[in-house]
């Protein structure tokens, strides 16, 4: 161990399969007991990253080290004191909740009173007490999920790698995720998560990086992030064409759709914007308004010049 | 890591073998079912004919000759038949999503490995346990001492150690689970070119040659003496030299096919 605060240092990480390139000099730096959030699309290098940190894959070049430890050299050191829980679901699904989360446990190397506590207070916490003894392929997408976290949790990793931990969850099982993560970190644990989403990136995050063809092309706070991207909007919807047209006329930088009767006034998320915009309206002729923030399109637009979806899958090149 | 977490890691992967053996049965059912199917063509269909032609009777022999002639092939053609469901099960297992978890712990890695086999031992061990009862049923029965049938159940435990670290390999070399219930399959068929339902001397030369000289004619031979309870002669060195060969080269191409980090 080296007596650094960094959970996760990585420098001139470089990642090519065959002679496609996809990760092109990639620089981390994640504090212990903070949350960083890898946001990209498909295909940006999300997954990679946490392959080449939970020592799954070898690095190309560059210099990683995952809790002091060198990955190339100590992965066993980093195995140790991971956890890890990915995209598609690391269960065995012939085997019950309770058996896996058992098997988990005796894999930890808990001793026999210890492993039967952690895996009650596990399906406890998890709400699987009803599913425990029947067999993990029954279960619904979301508890799969949770399973799997809780299997991951039960070895009581100090650093925990999510990636894309919500796709696919319902709404609420996407916001019990995000309080489990908060636990977590509350109790002094590092998270390294990857998403799509910049809401779940800002809800959770201490700091983001934005990935995009294999390098980060901003690093900061949500709201760091948020002020460079002037992708949120004022929405109006008029009551009549004339209005429209008069209030087109008073924001020549808005867009105007004649036959929704509505027009969009890009707006930075601030009270004084808006109120420029809400000066200029008479109460009786707005049918409705509605403020957008930047989402992730937003985001990428601006910072990558291209939209988050045209980035084909693993089609970037060097 | 040290050797107390691999022999703790293994008996925990055993146990989610176990548990996964008596979740899906039916393929071990039908892993079973082959061998007993065999048994029975063999002894109704061709056992008299077959037993007239066996030496050492004089032309006299009958279908419970035969019985007694083809057992210990019926009985390793079991053995056979489990490592080959346990290249299926190996490369289904390394589908799923829990293999790459065990990649990411702190575990003793072969234990993924040590754990389907020991698992296929013990499967092996009531496949076989089943067919000789069905062979017992069917007339046979054995001149062999207590010591005879010790030496034909620890050899059957070390050619299924054996051949289960050969299908693992096959498991884990398979690009896909189809491939993987293919590649074995050559396992089925030695035992027709070797001892075990005609002598080798009723060959024509160059296949006889080969029959004579591969690895499943000393087991067989080394079994059928001892459940007969003849002297086994120099087949048994021949047979546990193959058995530790087999298993050696199965171990280490298996162990350096699930360490080798994917490329992908």
């Amino acid at each position: 161990m080296t007596d650094t605060d960094l959970a996760i240092e990585v420098s001139g990480l470089t990642k090519s399969f065959a002679d496609h390139a996809v990760l092109n000099g990639v620089d981390l730096a994640v504090p212990r007991g903070t949350v960083y959030a890898l946001l990209g699309p498909n295909g940006a290098g999300k997954t990679t990253i946490v392959n080449i940190l939970s020592t799954l894959l070898t690095p190309g070049a560059g210099q990683i080290r995952v809790a002091g430890f060198d990955v190339r050299r100590e992965a066993a050191g980093v195995r140790a004191v991971i956890g890890v829980t990915g995209q598609f679901s690391a269960i065995d699904e012939l085997l019950t909740g309770r058996e896996n989360l058992r098997l988990m446990a005796e894999l930890a190397h808990l001793d026999r009173t210890t492993a039967t506590t952690a895996v009650t207070v596990m399906l406890d916490r998890f709400d699987l007490v009803d599913a425990a003894d029947r067999r993990a392929q029954t279960y619904s997408g979301g508890m799969k999920r949770r399973l799997d976290l809780g299997m991951t949790l039960i070895a009581r990793p100090r650093l925990i790698f999510l990636d894309e931990p919500t796709t696919g969850l319902d709404p609420r099982s996407r916001r019990d995720l995000w309080a489990i993560v908060r636990e977590q970190v509350a109790d002094g644990v590092t998270v390294l998560l990857t998403t799509q989403y910049l809401d779940e990136a800002d809800h959770l995050a201490d700091r983001i990086g934005v990935l995009d063809g294999g390098r980060l092309v901003a690093e900061g706070t949500a709201a760091e992030l948020k002020r460079r991207v002037p992708g949120g909007h004022v929405s109006v919807q008029f009551t009549d064409a004339a209005r429209l047209a008069a209030a087109a006329a008073a924001h020549p930088d808005a867009t105007t759709d004649a036959e929704a009767l509505t027009l969009q006034v890009p707006n930075d998320g601030s009270v004084a914007g808006l109120r420029r915009v809400l000066d200029g309206l008479d109460d009786d002729g707005v049918a409705a308004l509605t403020v957008e923030s930047a989402d992730l399109d937003d985001v990428f637009l601006a910072l990558t010049g291209h939209p988050a979806e045209a980035s084909a899958p693993e089609e970037i090149p060097a | 890591m040290s050797t107390t977490y691999a022999v703790k890691d293994s008996a925990t992967m055993l146990r989610r073998n176990l548990l996964h053996i008596r979740r899906y049965p039916s393929l071990s059912i039908m892993l079973v079912a082959q061998p007993i199917l065999f048994l029975l063509l063999f002894v109704y269909v061709f056992g008299g004919t077959m037993g007239a032609g066996l030496p050492g009777h004089e032309g006299a022999g009958d279908r419970s000759d035969y019985l007694v002639y083809i057992a210990p092939g019926i009985l390793i053609m079991t053995v056979a038949s489990v490592a080959l469901g346990t290249a299926i099960a190996t490369a289904t297992d390394m589908t799923t999503g829990i293999i790459a978890r065990f990649r990411t712990m702190d575990i003793a890695r072969v234990s993924v490995l040590t754990g389907h086999v020991l698992g296929a031992v013990i499967k092996t061990g009531f496949a076989v346990v089943i067919v000789t009862a069905f062979v017992f049923l069917l007339g046979f029965r054995s001149d062999a001492g207590m010591f005879g049938w010790l030496g034909a159940i620890g050899l059957l435990i070390l050619i299924a150690f054996s051949l289960t670290w050969l299908t693992v390999g096959m498991g884990l070399a398979a690009d896909s689970v189809e491939t993987a219930s293919n590649t074995p399959m050559f396992l089925m068929i030695l035992p027709f070119i070797s001892s075990a339902f005609v002598p080798t001397d009723a060959m024509p030369p160059g296949l006889r040659q080969f029959a004579e000289n591969q690895p499943f004619t000393p087991m067989i031979d080394t079994l059928r003496a001892l459940l007969t309870g003849a002297p086994t002669g120099s087949d048994l060195w021949l047979a546990l030299g193959w058995c530790v060969l087999i298993s050696l080269l199965g171990y280490l191409w298996s162990r350096r096919l699930f360490l080798r980090v994917p490329a992908k």
